[in-house]
């Protein structure tokens, strides 16, 4: 067996978490400054993005010439994959804090306002008249229009579709990474394309549905429980989404340059995990968001 | 410069100055920035510990006005919990796991860089937010709505600097995991990993459970400040007790992060010292194992006195009660790990031993205050200070102190001066009482937490507190020259150190090589 303890490469000093660190400094100064009103916060932030961008280039390129130098055996290889699969469950514990305080609202939060249990006091002496109802703005009907009312966005519409979108990218994905062991190289290349437009098509269709939302349905991350709950979720979903096109990019540019081997693309495998965890997320979201 | 990408092997640092601190990617030099930090923060966090002590020592306003107080009381355990515990077990971890487990580095080196060197900007700005409009957050660590939400311009910046400092936390948690799973050893099956590296490897699984769940948490308050969201705003359709739930979420498991590294290096300590394996290994690695699975379903126990139906907090009580099974296993594993031993007393030993002790009184106040109704009448007292401040200083501090004495001369080369640690010691275990047994009483006598001014009946339990964290203080000034001596020189330190200890640590020569294990050792 290669795997051996002479050939786990240890590098010997890298700048590039240093880079990282005071990017991150930055950005965080940036974002606090202009959170707090300051001009010159957006700026900041900005420049700690710009730093942050120029690491990841910088890191990841290096990662990836010492792969092609050949420097990772799959001793190396293992420790990438474990590291993600870890890196994986944190984003998902991250979600369920999400998920946690939609239930925590739903099943607790609001009824109790509505004078279930322990909120029989509660709701006669604080919010008289308050029915417990889902999906709700709370007893004092924060944001909405002028009458504190709005609307939800059925499940039957845009997010079937994009349910859908997102699961076929899930399969397209599946059929790209069969073909990267087979060694089909085109089949590789259409899959991983298709992945991303369907990724793009959705992020497409999520924010035509939040334009939607707050021209039309008065539903804004200001309305209440409900709107706070469903863009926080959806949102942070976006964002990954986003994250995994990006990802899926960087990839399909190293597939057009002939990286990854059919038994060794930890790259290649570490963004498919990544878009399958942003398509599970997206069914929980489905379910407990938009059906229930 | 670029990275050094060449393969063959340094013998020492790649580069000098600065320069290697800030790009080193080994897990020695990283372990030492880490302790480093550690210390310096310990020292900060104990000055602000003195200011609250000596505002407490008359009842009265004395010293500080009672926003400091509360800015002094919140930064205290950030501070302390953040900068002093936590990078002190990873350092630890960074010296020691790839030594216990024969790997040639941690698994993942320019990450083990970064996830250190995330932590000093994050306190730049931290420790920045007290010389801001409105100072620091004075709300309590805790950061509980909506009073946290009323902090002025430092706001944002805690909320930041947590999320930078649950970075590095997450990624040091995935870096020691993957370490142990993947870099050990042929031959060093999982049941023979040391138990600091089954305490870690626990830990580490909690760090990534819980610390996301904490990012989530300040992130919701962010929006609620700045976006109008309504998580924690009634009138909404939020609750402000959902943070505290989704905080003690995160909060349980961190206080088993705290403590569970310490679980460990206990356990290495005793055995060596008793000259005599552990009683009773697999029992503690299934006991840490449960104590890190009850620690997800014990969080509103934190939380007796908010209003919560009494089918919670009877699942609550019950949950918390039985992590006193495991923990007494724990407990009498290492009695009887020492029973018929051939005890010596150095002073990694004597901290053992105490900690033992004293954890051990932390613990069964706990057990008293996860009684509800004992609870509501200790809620928000000394007694609960009392309580995880046992817990914490002769628990997981000393855990820290006695592993450092354990292993710095395998790091130093030297032997430490063993009168001045025996000094450290007895100075820092009585005064530690001092400081605290106190405070039972005081709580028992309601004497609420987090308040500047009390009854003048309570004045002498709290100077004698007072008097104690001063002792307390300057003892650990003791600690700091035995550390600076013993780097600097002293005698020489032999390859096992200690009498016949059992571990690949004590195989390597002392001070250990910058590379260590770079062809695999037999187990």
């Amino acid at each position: 067996m290669a795997d051996t303890k002479s050939d786990y490469f240890v590098p010997h000093g890298s700048p590039w978490p240093i880079v990282a660190s005071v990017s991150m400094f930055v950005m965080a100064l940036g974002g606090a400054l202009w959170l707090n009103g300051s001009d010159a916060g957006r700026t900041v932030l900005l420049l700690g993005l710009a730093g942050l961008t120029f690491m990841m280039f910088g890191w990841l390129g290096t990662v990836i010439r010492e792969n092609i130098a050949g420097l990772y055996s799959g001793w190396v290889d293992r420790s990438f994959r474990q590291g993600m699969a870890w890196f994986i469950f944190s984003e998902v514990m991250f979600f369920f804090g999400f998920f946690g305080a939609l239930f925590y609202a739903r099943v607790l939060a609001v009824p109790w306002l509505g004078g279930d249990g322990i909120g029989e006091a509660t709701n006669s002496l604080l919010w008289s008249g308050f029915e417990s109802e889902w999906p709700t703005n709370g007893p004092g009907e924060i944001g909405g229009d002028a009458e504190g009312g709005f609307q939800t966005i059925g499940w039957s519409g845009l997010p079937l579709l994009n349910t859908a979108l997102l699961l076929t990218s899930s399969v397209t994905i599946t059929i790209a990474h069969h073909a990267l062991k087979n060694n089909n190289r085109r089949l590789l290349n259409i899959g991983t394309l298709l992945t991303i437009v369907l990724g793009a098509v959705f992020l497409y269709v999520q924010a035509f549905e939040y334009v939607h939302a707050y021209q039309d349905l008065d539903l804004r991350l200001s309305t209440g429980i409900y709107g706070s709950t469903f863009f926080m979720l959806t949102g942070f979903h976006g964002a990954h989404v986003t994250l995994g096109v990006i990802m899926l990019v960087v990839t399909y540019i190293r597939i057009l340059r002939g990286h990854f081997t059919p038994n060794e693309h930890f790259g290649f495998q570490a963004v498919s995990w990544y878009w399958h965890f942003v398509d599970v997320v997206w069914v929980c979201l489905f379910i407990f968001v938009y059906v229930l | 410069m670029s990275d050094t990408t060449h393969e063959e092997h340094h013998d020492g640092p790649h580069a000098s100055g600065m320069w290697r601190w800030l790009t080193t990617t080994n897990h020695k030099d990283i372990g030492t920035l880490y302790l480093v930090f550690s210390l310096i923060m310990f020292l900060v966090g104990g000055t602000m510990a003195l200011i609250i002590r000596t505002e407490l020592f008359q009842p009265g306003l004395q010293l500080v006005d009672p926003h400091f107080f509360n800015q002094m009381t919140t930064m205290h355990a950030l501070v302390m919990i953040f900068g002093a515990l936590m990078p002190a077990f990873v350092g630890l971890a960074n010296w020691q796991i790839p030594l216990m487990v024969g790997a040639p580095d941690m698994a993942l080196p320019r990450m083990n860089n970064w996830s250190f060197w995330i932590l000093p900007p994050a306190f730049l700005l931290l420790l920045g937010t007290l010389f801001m409009p409105g100072g620091a957050p004075a709300g309590g660590w805790t950061l509980y709505p909506p009073l946290i939400l009323q902090t002025g311009d430092a706001f944002p910046f805690v909320v930041f600097s947590l999320h930078m400092l649950g970075a590095s936390s997450i990624l040091g948690a995935i870096n020691i995991i993957v370490t142990i799973t993947n870099m050990r050893a042929p031959g060093m099956g999982f049941m023979k990993m040391p138990l600091f590296v089954w305490t870690w490897l626990i830990t580490a699984y909690l760090l990534i459970g819980a610390m996301p769940v904490l990012a989530g948490a300040i992130t919701m308050l962010l929006t609620d400040r700045y976006f109008d969201t309504s998580f924690f705003l009634a009138a909404g359709g939020g609750d402000p007790v959902m943070f505290q739930h989704i905080f003690w979420f995160f909060g349980h498991p961190e206080v088993y992060i705290l403590i569970l590294p310490a679980f460990g290096i206990i356990s290495q300590v005793i055995p060596t010292f008793s000259r005599k394996p552990l009683f009773g290994y697999v029992s503690m690695v299934i006991a840490t194992s449960a104590i890190a699975f009850l620690s997800y379903v014990v969080w509103a126990h934190h939380m007796f006195t908010v209003g919560m139906p009494a089918a919670g907090m009877l699942f609550f009580m019950i949950t918390t009660m039985f992590i006193a099974v495991p923990t007494g296993v724990k407990i009498f594993n290492w009695l009887a790990t020492m029973w018929r031993g051939s005890i010596s007393f150095e002073t990694p030993m004597l901290f053992a031993v105490a900690f033992v002790i004293l954890f051990t009184i932390g613990g069964f106040s706990g057990l008293m205050l996860a009684l509800v109704p004992a609870d509501i009448e200790y809620h928000d007292t000394y007694f609960v200070v009392a309580h995880f401040h046992y817990v914490l200083v002769p628990g997981a501090i000393f855990g820290v102190i006695a592993g450092v004495y354990y292993w710095l001369p395998k790091w130093t080369g030297h032997m430490y001066n063993e009168t001045l640690g025996k000094w450290h010691f007895w100075l820092s275990t009585i005064f530690v009482n001092i400081l605290f047994f106190p405070q039972h009483f005081l709580g028992l006598a309601s004497m609420p937490r987090r308040i500047p001014d009390y009854s003048v009946q309570f004045t002498e339990f709290n100077m004698i507190s007072t008097v104690g964290a001063f002792g307390f203080g300057l003892s650990q000034l003791l600690f700091v020259w035995m550390l600076v001596k013993c780097v600097k020189g002293g005698e020489k330190a032999s390859t096992e150190v200690w009498d016949d200890p059992e571990g690949l640590e004590w195989t390597v020569p002392s001070p250990a090589p910058y590379h260590t294990f770079e062809t695999a050792p037999k187990v």
